[in-house]
């Protein structure tokens, strides 16, 4: 699983192109038409001001949650579980926001984010342990935690931490001001940001100048052969298991404590998945990670703009994101094999 | 807590255990042949949906069944077209065929949330029906349970003793030496892949079609991912599937009841008893003496060099 190279940009480029033009077929097949909705789709997601800080502000937790589930395809782990592990950062970040509130902001903060990298480790540590101990297949584990995860935030945002006042609405109180993670100047973009910028270079100098990173690059490209050549394979996968569920952790506690101020059910919107697409694009670059991860955040404003004005069910971000998928996958066969026409003679 | 009550709960354990079933041995079939397909959540969608349409259509919910079936192997095959055409990485198509399928049904269904269609109903077995305990149990279900009873059994006649099954099994072992043996590995992968979805698809329509017999958003709810862990749980085996597939289904009937019942319990961790089950279900299988071992060749691709 190598990266790839500035060079096939060309393929994803295609892909895209073939994906938003199945997708706009499937706009005329229900009546609407297809070239003003895939022109709303980037005037939403990139067509104002508005919209490209609405964009980044909903590619911070696609990269945070990409950065780590590219990390174990990179050792060739199998981390679908961005979306629990986002979930049980909220959670853990929640925790101390809601016993502590008068704690002093810059005492609260960075308890709410280590609470949250914790909690968000751990449930990466659980597939991580099952896969090195017992060699359970981490898909199907991370899959199962994540409707775990999702819940269990249910649970608490309809029982223990339900808002008294909140109507039936199952929502925790809001968090009180120390607990906010600010926005930066006047624009509505959070110190979050600078996270990102923060664990992209820690992770890019760890792969590049680190041993432990050389060890995990080389690990990724030949397993049996890092086995025989004493690299610590399965201390690996649970190192990245815990860094991806930390990293997604993080992100569910910028989204709880920076964008919606309080812990609710509608705070799960699946970025863990869309992290899996930005992943698998960009590889692990962490530079790719954040185009990819800023142009798909845009795709989801954009099918916002979509719902508005064209009453297309949210669905169909989901089916441009697999279309995506799918076409990138059929297009890199052409990136490792060169088609040759030739005369039967 | 009565006889009657645990009858009617074993009843229900073998109706929610049902789709479970079709998806497993479809994915069984799929995997049999060396291909993985992560896609079976996406797929029960889809099968679900259009079984659920043609129905409302036509009136005729065997149409839509078979339909159903149909679609979800047609959506598989793209799954095909990526790995097998295009060498594409099985992990990533699967899940990318999930994403895609979940969203494409969530996407045509969202005007048929909460619409009714023509379904299957029970159907007792006139003699074997009143056979105490077995036939309240067994007997008294609609006609597509009556048809998961014969899958099994055909499967593993199938995979054990005709030529057909042990070249699909030979091409999941061992694709070079299926390839010498004069056997198209790529072709066997389609039908492997193609019958496959077919069977997952006939999973997800059995969902709209005979157990909720309305739409609703999300009705898979996870569904293709227990069948994935199911087929592990299976050792890749017909008849184990059978006992797999009835213990979530006894899960799933035994939450519904006791939230019907209206216990204290909160629903959300009721909820999570299947998936909490999925995962105990894995580490014990991995934890045996006697494990079973996934088909050699499965998930990598095999590239014809000629």
């Amino acid at each position: 699983m190598e990266p790839l190279g500035w060079g096939s940009i060309l393929i994803v480029a295609g892909a895209v192109i073939l994906s938003l033009a199945i997708s706009a077929s499937m706009l005329a097949a229900q009546g609407k038409a297809p070239l003003i909705g895939i022109w709303l789709l980037f005037q939403g997601g990139f067509g104002s001001l508005w919209a490209l800080e609405d964009s980044l502000l909903k590619a911070i937790p696609i990269f945070l949650c990409s950065l780590g589930v590219g990390l174990a395809f990179r050792l060739q782990v199998w981390n679908i579980g961005a979306e629990g592990q986002f979930a049980l950062g909220a959670v853990g970040a929640t925790w101390p926001a809601l016993a502590f509130p008068q704690l002093p902001a810059l005492l609260l903060i960075p308890a709410m984010m280590t609470a949250s990298m914790i909690a968000g480790g751990l449930w990466g540590l659980i597939p991580g342990l099952l896969k090195t101990r017992l060699r359970v297949n981490e898909i199907v584990i991370t899959l199962m935690l994540n409707y775990i995860g999702i819940l269990l935030l249910d649970y608490l945002c309809y029982g223990p931490w339900k808002d008294p006042v909140s109507f039936g609405f199952p929502m925790s109180p809001t968090f009180s001001p120390h607990a906010v993670v600010g926005t930066i100047g006047g624009s509505r973009i959070h110190w979050g940001l600078f996270f990102c910028i923060g664990f992209g270079v820690a992770m890019w100098v760890f792969l590049r100048f680190t041993r432990l990173g050389y060890e995990l690059r080389a690990s990724g490209e030949n397993p049996l052969a890092a086995h025989y050549a004493g690299l610590p394979y399965r201390r690996l996968v649970v190192m990245v298991m815990v860094v991806g569920g930390g990293l997604a952790g993080c992100a569910g506690f910028l989204e709880a404590s920076a964008n919606i101020n309080r812990l609710q059910p509608s705070i799960m919107v699946g970025y863990g998945y869309t992290a899996i697409i930005v992943a698998w694009l960009a590889r692990l670059n962490p530079l790719q990670i954040a185009v990819a991860a800023y142009l798909l955040a845009g795709l989801r404003v954009g099918v916002e703009n979509l719902q508005l004005d064209l009453q297309v069910p949210a669905a169909f971000g989901g089916i441009v994101e697999g279309l995506i998928l799918l076409s990138v996958l059929a297009g890199g066969f052409f990136n490792h094999y060169r088609l040759r026409f030739r005369s039967r003679l | 807590m009565t006889a009657d009550f645990i009858l009617s709960l074993l009843a229900a354990t073998v109706q929610s255990g049902t789709p479970i079933l079709f998806a497993t041995l479809g994915e069984i079939i799929t995997e049999r042949s060396g291909v993985l397909n992560l896609g079976v959540e996406g797929i029960m969608m889809v099968g679900a949906l259009a079984g659920f349409l043609v129905a409302r259509e036509t009136g005729q919910p065997a149409m839509g069944f078979f339909i159903g079936g149909c679609c979800g192997a047609l959506l598989a095959s793209i799954h095909g077209g990526v790995c097998l055409g295009l060498q594409g990485n099985q992990v990533v198509s699967g899940l990318a065929l999930t994403i895609l399928g979940v969203s494409l049904a969530e996407y045509l269904g969202t005007p048929l949330i909460g619409q009714a269609a023509p379904g299957f109903f029970a159907v007792p077995v006139p003699l074997l029906s009143r056979i105490p305990w077995i036939g309240p149990v067994f007997f008294r279900q609609d006609l597509l349970v009556y048809l998961s009873y014969l899958l099994p059994p055909i499967l593993w006649w199938l995979l054990s003793y005709t030529s057909w099954g042990l070249s699909l099994r030979a091409v999941g072992e061992n694709p070079e030496a299926a390839k010498a043996a004069g056997l198209s590995v790529a072709g066997y992968r389609w039908v492997g892949i193609g019958l496959g979805g077919f069977f997952v698809g006939l999973g997800g329509a059995y969902l709209s079609l005979a157990y909720t017999h309305l739409w609703t958003n999300n009705l898979s709810a996870g569904r293709g991912w227990i069948a994935v862990a199911l087929v592990i749980f299976a050792f890749w085996r017909p008849m184990r599937a059978v006992a797999g597939a009835y213990l979530f289904g006894g899960v799933m009937a035994f939450q519904l009841r006791l939230q019907a019942m209206g216990t204290n319990l909160p629903s959300s961790l009721l909820l999570m008893l299947p998936y909490f089950l999925t995962v105990l279900v894995l580490v014990l299988s991995m934890r045996g003496k006697k494990r079973g071992e996934a088909p050699a060749a499965l998930g990598i691709n095999f590239e014809p060099l000629d």
